[in-house]
């Protein structure tokens, strides 16, 4: 699904490095939990996955389905089924939830050669899903995330994960700002995606999430670079001992 | 008068002098309405206002005004559906109002014309000063609009369209309209047409006390007419004046608007909308006067500048010394799309009460990056992100009108706009 292969990448605007020689896999269907300290490049990775401006990727590659994306745009990754889930949704006023979803929804069907749906089935779709998500309807009359809270603004990120329906999911931080409830009926929700021809790339600083969402794989990211990969057991290590064990081993 | 020779006009200028000459003949009026036209003409004459004249600033008439079509008695204006379904129109076309009017209960219609021929509108021809260039132009020639009069306490369940559809040539309406005390009114006044026009347009609006009115400028022009409006209003005790202008079009356009908060409780908003494209210049110029204490204002215009196209917002709020308490905000933002493109703002606050609260903001920003990314990231391609946003910051103070019958035909003028130059 996923290869990323030695990955340079650095800030367009100051030419700082942040990615030194990335490489990951991830299978279909998998699930794979990036975790490391602040600063080691997690946000940074995903932003790069989604394809956006800000960074330059200086050598390397990412293949998504064996081709690379490093000339697509976010929309045409978006379109391909790559979708990041932002750890601090945009807030934008004047975009209507419900409007950006039906033209969200109706870009990637465009994309991928099938009709715009109907309105009626759309907003069942969006019913049953925000349902799922214990989410008020009403909500979603307003402008695109503006006045909701942490908390709603993940749901309404898994609710448009959801409705997308991506190959490739990758969740930021999407448990950061929420409380135990949120974080069950959130980490229900991605749970309910998996399946055999989806991988989800879990970001998160903490084990918490790891406990609700089981992954597969786990990666230690430090300093730009995977420096160990393991099974759940590195998780479970890594918050018993923190990350100062497994960097001293790398370095 | 003036003492010093009369500089040399301008072809625009003498066409509009000579225009007078062979117009007179045919134009309505008593004597003492003959005798403010022939005043008008003389402040004409005396020459169009230059970026000399403080409140001409950004826009020199005289030097963009380059020419002044003959008046072209054979064009065809057809009157068009109104903006909001279902509103009583009244429509001047082609410079003249309909005798067969339709009946609104609680609303007198008069016509123009005939207000110009008894001379019951002398008084109100004056025009503002001596700056007042829209106004001058207005009184030389004006022949016809409507004279429409609320009866006290009387609530419209529809908008009135008063419709100003001009096909080339020229024309100069005049749209007074007295809202009674505690009367509540939504009027949609619409300026339209084809061709290369030449339009002033005055509206005098009277608000009375308790009564809330709502009055939306909806100016649709081609890209070849010039279109100068002037809206006065005088807000009674507690009333409630809404203002709502709406340029999406013209090739040069002035819309001024004088309003004097004159009773104590009384509140006046001003929502701006300016969609700007071509090679084309848009002038939004307000005087707000807080004359008595206890009012309140807000004004917020946005623009979206494309193309060669030029912007002028002018914002100036006088606070008399008597009016204390006054609470007055004013912002003006401005999408800038082009490089090409420009727009001027001038807030002005001119203040002689110490115990007010009174703002204003400018800004000029591009399309926010991160919520471009963040649009695009959902598979919506760069254009189409971009059409989101740009509409989005319009949107936004459309959507404060609240009232869906009006929010939904504006949102419909900005898709159609969007649509030819987005």
């Amino acid at each position: 699904m996923l290869e990323i292969r030695n990955l340079h990448a650095k800030i367009a605007s100051t030419g700082t490095e942040i990615i030194r020689g990335l490489n990951l896999t991830v299978n279909n269907g998998e699930v794979a939990a990036i975790m490391g300290p602040n600063g080691s490049g997690k946000s940074t990775l995903s932003y790069i996955l989604a394809g956006r401006e800000d960074y330059e990727v200086t050598d390397g590659d990412i293949l998504y389905d064996g081709e690379s994306i490093l000339e697509l745009d976010p929309a045409e990754r978006a379109a391909k089924g790559i979708f990041l889930a932002f750890q601090y949704p945009m807030e934008i006023p004047g975009v209507a939830t419900m409007e950006f979803l039906k033209v969200a929804m109706n870009a990637q069907r465009k994309a991928r050669g099938e009709d715009p749906l109907s309105i009626p089935d759309f907003i069942r779709r969006v019913k049953e899903a925000s349902a799922e998500l214990s989410m008020d309807m009403a909500m979603l009359k307003r402008p695109l995330n503006v006045g909701f809270s942490g908390g709603e603004k993940k749901r309404a990120e898994i609710l448009q994960m959801k409705l997308l329906e991506p190959k490739l999911c990758v969740l930021d931080e999407t448990d950061s700002g929420l409380d135990i409830d949120a974080l069950k009926i959130v980490s229900d929700g991605v749970n309910a995606l998996r399946s055999p021809d989806r991988s989800i790339v879990v970001i998160t600083h903490y084990q918490r999430l790891l406990e609700h969402i089981v992954p597969d794989s786990v990666h230690v990211l430090y300093k730009g670079q995977v420096i160990k990969s393991g099974d759940k057991g590195l998780a479970l290590e890594l918050e018993e001992n923190g990350y100062a064990g497994v960097i001293g081993e790398a370095a | 008068m003036n003492i010093h020779a009369a500089p040399q006009l301008t072809p625009a200028e003498t066409a509009l002098v000579n225009a007078f000459g062979d117009r007179l003949s045919q134009l309505p009026g008593d004597g003492a309405v003959m005798i403010k036209r022939d005043n008008a003409v003389e402040q004409i004459k005396a020459g169009l206002p230059t970026k000399r004249i403080e409140a001409w600033h950004y826009t020199d008439l005289r030097r963009l005004l380059t020419s002044v079509p003959a008046f072209d008695e054979t064009a065809k204006a057809k009157a068009l559906a109104p903006v909001v379904k279902g509103s009583p129109v009244f429509a001047v076309l082609n410079g003249v109002s309909s005798a067969k009017t339709e009946k609104v209960e609680g609303v007198t219609v008069e016509r123009i014309a005939d207000k110009l021929v008894d001379g019951s509108l002398a008084a109100a021809l004056d025009p503002r000063g001596t700056d007042d260039a829209v106004g001058a132009m207005n009184t030389a020639f004006v022949a016809d609009g409507y004279f429409v009069d609320i009866a006290a306490g009387v609530v419209l369940d529809a908008p009135i369209e008063l419709q100003n559809v001009q096909a080339g040539g020229q024309t100069h309406v005049r749209l007074p309209v007295r809202v009674g005390d505690s009367a509540r009114a939504v009027f949609v006044e619409r300026q339209t047409g084809t061709g290369d026009a030449f339009v002033t347009s005055v509206a005098n609006v009277v608000v009375g006390d308790g009564a809330e009115l709502t009055w939306l400028i909806v100016q649709q022009q081609p890209d070849t007419a010039t279109y100068l409006g002037q809206f006065n209003a005088w807000i009674g005790k507690d009333a409630k004046l809404t203002v709502f202008v709406m340029n999406a079009g013209g090739k040069l356009v002035r819309q001024e608007i004088n309003v004097a908060a004159r009773g104590g409780g009384s509140k006046f908003t001003l929502r701006g909308v300016n969609l700007l494209a071509g090679d084309t210049h848009t002038d939004v110029t307000m005087v707000l006067d807080h004359a008595v204490p206890h009012t309140s204002s807000t004004e917020i215009i946005r623009n979206v500048v494309t193309g060669k196209a030029r912007g002028v917002f002018q914002g100036r709020i006088n606070v008399h010394q008597y009016a204390q308490k006054t609470d007055a905000k004013m912002a003006c933002n401005t999408l800038l799309l082009s490089d090409d493109g420009e727009f001027s703002t001038k807030p002005e606050l001119e203040i002689f009460a110490d115990d007010v609260v009174c703002g204003h903001g400018a800004t000029v920003t591009e399309i926010d990056r991160n919520h471009l990314f963040y649009l695009m990231a959902r598979g919506i391609d760069e254009k189409t992100a971009r059409g989101l946003l740009v509409k989005a910051f319009v949107a936004e103070v459309i959507e404060e009108m609240e009232d869906e019958t009006i929010v939904e035909p504006l949102e419909a003028i900005l898709d159609e706009w969007f649509a030819e130059h987005g």
